[in-house]
């Protein structure tokens, strides 16, 4: 493992990188890329593994786990997969693939995971609300211009931009 | 000729390997970006690093260019790909909902997933409070069922198809539009670029 991490990549030659991988996708799937149907998949799951039959309750996760035979058998979970993984590879190239925790400056690291869970759970609200994220919504639906997903994105930035002043104390 | 049919064609098998390759390549990219890093993240809502905003529109630029031209030389059946339907409501609002998760979190779904594969605790955090959030949500979307199923819904409407223009000119519209934002982009960070700040995570 590297001591110091690789710089990253030019950040519009790695968005050329992630534009080809998506185009790849509609290629070859007809669809683009997604992220938090995966998660959600696994909420499912995982709702039905620690209280068997309460997903029948749940009006959102039940269709996600009983259409299939293995709720895992889906491009949803088998993509994030894949996302770990690469992530995980390019990572442990680069030398930043090691045991920490991303901070602010004034923040401690217990109060970040805080925030990280708050924000996680405020995130993934929203994101079923809004039907996809950033990957499904705002990268895929972009490319093929879907209107939705461009009325979407510019919530994503107006909603950011709007609390960024008032949580200024988590990053600066 | 495309888009695929693989699920048929190859099998199931198959298909669900090529799921796998996307997704790595996809982590990868997210990750090479420094996406796995939630102060890159969050830089850009303190306009201190707009790496954010040059990686999504350069992807986007990049992906919507070579989908209508590869449709323009009929290589590509644009009618074929998914599109998201427009359901502005929920959309609108989840956004926004969304973005306050976002800047408060410091990922989205897809950069969470590589913080935690690069064993980044608070990515993994985010990705537990992320289910918790998709959970409460089943749990509370019969009381607003109505409004997300009907609020602003369009179906399957496209910018071009919205404005009534050809596809080519909203294609140069959001070309034009990028270009502008790469441009105030490198003219913010010129004036506001502190770097993220703090060691390596």
């Amino acid at each position: 493992m590297n001591r110091f991490p690789k710089a990253y990549m030019n950040p519009y030659l790695a968005g050329i990188f992630l534009g080809v991988v998506l185009f790849a996708s509609f290629l070859v799937f007809g669809h683009g890329l997604g992220a938090s149907g995966g998660v959600a998949v696994l909420t499912g799951a995982a709702t039905d593994l620690v209280a068997p039959g309460h997903v029948e309750n749940n009006g959102y996760l039940v269709n996600l786990v009983r259409t299939r035979d293995n709720p895992l058998d889906t491009w949803l979970v088998l993509e994030i997969a894949g996302v770990l993984l690469g992530g995980f590879v390019s990572g442990l190239l680069a030398g930043r693939a090691r045991p920490g925790t991303c901070r602010g400056p004034r923040i401690g690291v217990r109060a970040r995971w805080g925030f990280a869970l708050l924000g996680g759970a405020i995130a993934g609200f929203g994101v079923r609300l809004s039907r996809g994220c950033t990957s499904s919504q705002a990268l895929s639906g972009g490319a093929v211009l879907s209107a939705g997903s461009w009325a979407f994105m510019f919530a994503v930035f107006a909603g950011a931009y709007m609390t960024a002043w008032f949580v200024r104390r988590l990053w600066n | 000729m495309f888009p695929l049919d693989i699920g048929s064609t190859l099998g199931h098998g198959w298909m669900n390997l090529f799921y796998i390759v996307t997704g790595f390549g996809f982590g990868f990219a997210l990750e090479r970006a420094g996406f796995g890093d939630a102060r890159n993240l969050a830089a850009q809502f303190y306009l201190r690093d707009m790496r954010v905003l040059k990686v999504m529109f350069t992807a986007i630029l990049t992906a919507m260019l070579l989908i209508f031209w590869s449709s323009a030389l009929g290589l590509l059946d644009y009618q074929a790909l998914y599109i998201n339907p427009a359901h502005l409501g929920p959309g609108i609002l989840g956004g926004l909902i969304f973005g306050v998760g976002f800047v408060i979190g410091g990922y989205c779904p897809g950069t969470s997933l590589v913080a935690a594969a690069t064993l980044k605790l608070d990515g993994l955090f985010f990705i537990l409070g992320m289910a918790a959030g998709m959970f409460v949500f089943g749990e509370t979307v019969a009381l607003f069922q109505g409004f997300w199923d009907n609020a602003g819904y369009h179906g399957e409407v496209t910018l071009q198809g919205w404005l009534g223009i050809r596809a080519g000119l909203a294609v140069l519209a959001v070309v034009l539009m990028a270009i502008g934002m790469f441009w105030g982009a490198q003219k913010i960070e010129a004036r506001f670029s502190r770097g993220t700040g703090g060691d390596p995570c």
